[in-house]
């Protein structure tokens, strides 16, 4: 396959998939991307390289085992152990660990706090580095180019889109991962939640307020 | 290199858009992809920055048109076909035919399935054990070097020859400025370093603002 042929299935982007999947059911060929990728991942079996049984290993660990609800666990934990939380602010890659939450793209991870007088957010304007213990793989619009063009220029710009409101006294902090260093956000807790337990604040936390685009409500 | 990758500061790419409910892939290929990928580099044959630097190498008005996995796919390939893993010529026969030859690698072993959660759990890429004294201590004032090297570097455009302060010490760390290019694993202290925006931005950005960026002792000056 050259180069030349793939340029005109460079956007089949995401939204394009029941396309594919109805291709599929009617016996459709299948797109130039698809052979490409599956031309090599038979080559590199062949070539003894990879193990089939290790792909799906590994694609059904991040799939279905880490994610985000990781990281709200213990952004919950950090809410109501106030031991806990001096020790994730401190020291945020043993904290974590206690949880057993270790692993790839999370060599070292700092934990920053969002408080009334600071308003934290993580982007990667080289690729895409993100905390894949903590918060799983990172969703398209942490990968894509405005978000990485933009959160380190205009960040109250992209947060006010988003819904943020960060008042002008408050202060933003931009952390651009170009190291293995990986950051997460500690959200604030939301008023109005004092009678709940653990679990309960766990539910209420999400992946973009980790990141720091959005605010946890009540 | 000064590569479509390093975007930080771009103007005219539109709103971030948040997908609902986002699925973890979007396609079979993604999956496939992610996964080789993952699999070929506990191959050992090439470490995490020369892993990106194959990416970042890719053509700038294709990088900005195909999406994170078509990125994570050119490196792969560069990568095997640089490494003579793979042949190009291989790839395209067995585009047309499954039972295409396929020419063998010897002397590696592939990562298997029961040691894929040991793997991921263990893996160390870029944390060096080496005793080296920092350069640096939190509260120095630094300037980053203004370079524009043609291979891999961390310092993003951005943020070259630019007034920061040390705000963390991130321990020791491999040097991916030369790790990524092939020269050796370099190891030194790795640091948070807090820019004022209107020092990166001009004085239209907001003053209370700061922008952190990981660097290392090579990249800085004291200011």
């Amino acid at each position: 396959m050259s180069h030349e042929h793939e340029h005109e299935h460079h956007h089949h982007h995401h939204d394009d998939d029941d396309d594919v999947q109805e291709h599929r059911e009617h016996g459709a060929p299948l797109s130039a991307i698809e052979l490409r990728v599956r031309a090599l991942e038979s080559l590199l079996v062949d070539k003894g390289l990879v193990d089939p049984a290790a792909l799906d290993r590994l694609i059904d660990t991040y799939e279905t085992k880490v994610g985000p609800r990781n990281g709200a666990r213990i952004v919950a934990r950090a809410w109501v152990d106030a031991a806990f939380k001096r020790r994730l602010l401190e020291d945020g890659t043993t904290a974590v660990a206690e949880h057993g939450f270790v692993g790839r793209q999370s060599e070292k991870l700092v934990v920053v706090e969002n408080t009334p007088a600071v308003h934290n957010m993580v982007v990667c304007t080289l690729c895409s580095c993100y905390p894949w213990a903590v918060l799983g793989l990172p969703p398209v619009w942490y990968k894509s180019a405005p978000y990485r063009s933009r959160a380190v220029i205009d960040p109250r710009g992209v947060l006010s889109e988003l819904g943020v409101s960060v008042p002008s006294q408050r202060e933003v902090r931009v952390w651009d991962s170009t190291a293995e260093i990986r950051y997460m956000v500690l959200p604030e807790r939301p008023a109005g939640t004092e009678g709940m337990s653990e679990e309960q604040l766990a539910e209420l936390v999400t992946r973009d307020a980790m990141i720091g685009v959005a605010t946890v409500r009540a | 290199m000064n590569g479509a990758h390093d975007l930080g500061g771009m103007h005219g790419f539109g709103p971030v858009e948040i997908e609902r409910d986002e699925p973890v892939f979007h396609h079979e290929w993604e999956r496939r992809t992610f996964a080789i990928t993952l699999a070929t580099g506990f191959l050992g044959k090439w470490n995490i920055d020369q892993g990106r630097f194959a990416r970042e190498q890719m053509p700038p008005a294709e990088y900005l048109a195909t999406t994170y996995y078509e990125h994570w796919l050119f490196g792969l390939e560069k990568l095997l076909h640089d490494l003579k893993m793979v042949d190009r010529a291989e790839t395209a026969a067995r585009e047309k035919n499954a039972a295409s030859p396929a020419a063998p690698v010897t002397g590696l072993r592939a990562l298997s399935a029961r040691d894929v959660e040991t793997a991921l759990r263990t893996s160390r890429t870029s944390k060096a054990d080496e005793d080296v004294a920092p350069r640096y201590k939190v509260g120095d004032r630094v300037v980053t070097k203004n370079i524009h090297p043609l291979g891999h570097t961390r310092l993003p455009r951005y943020a070259r020859g630019k007034r920061g302060v040390v705000a963390l010490d991130h321990g020791v760390w491999v040097f991916p400025d030369t790790a990524g290019n092939g020269l050796g694993r370099k190891p030194q202290h790795c640091y948070a370093v807090r820019f004022e925006a209107p020092e990166l931005w001009g004085e239209a950005a907001t003053s209370r603002d700061a922008v952190y960026v990981d660097l290392w002792d090579d990249h800085l000056e004291p200011a």
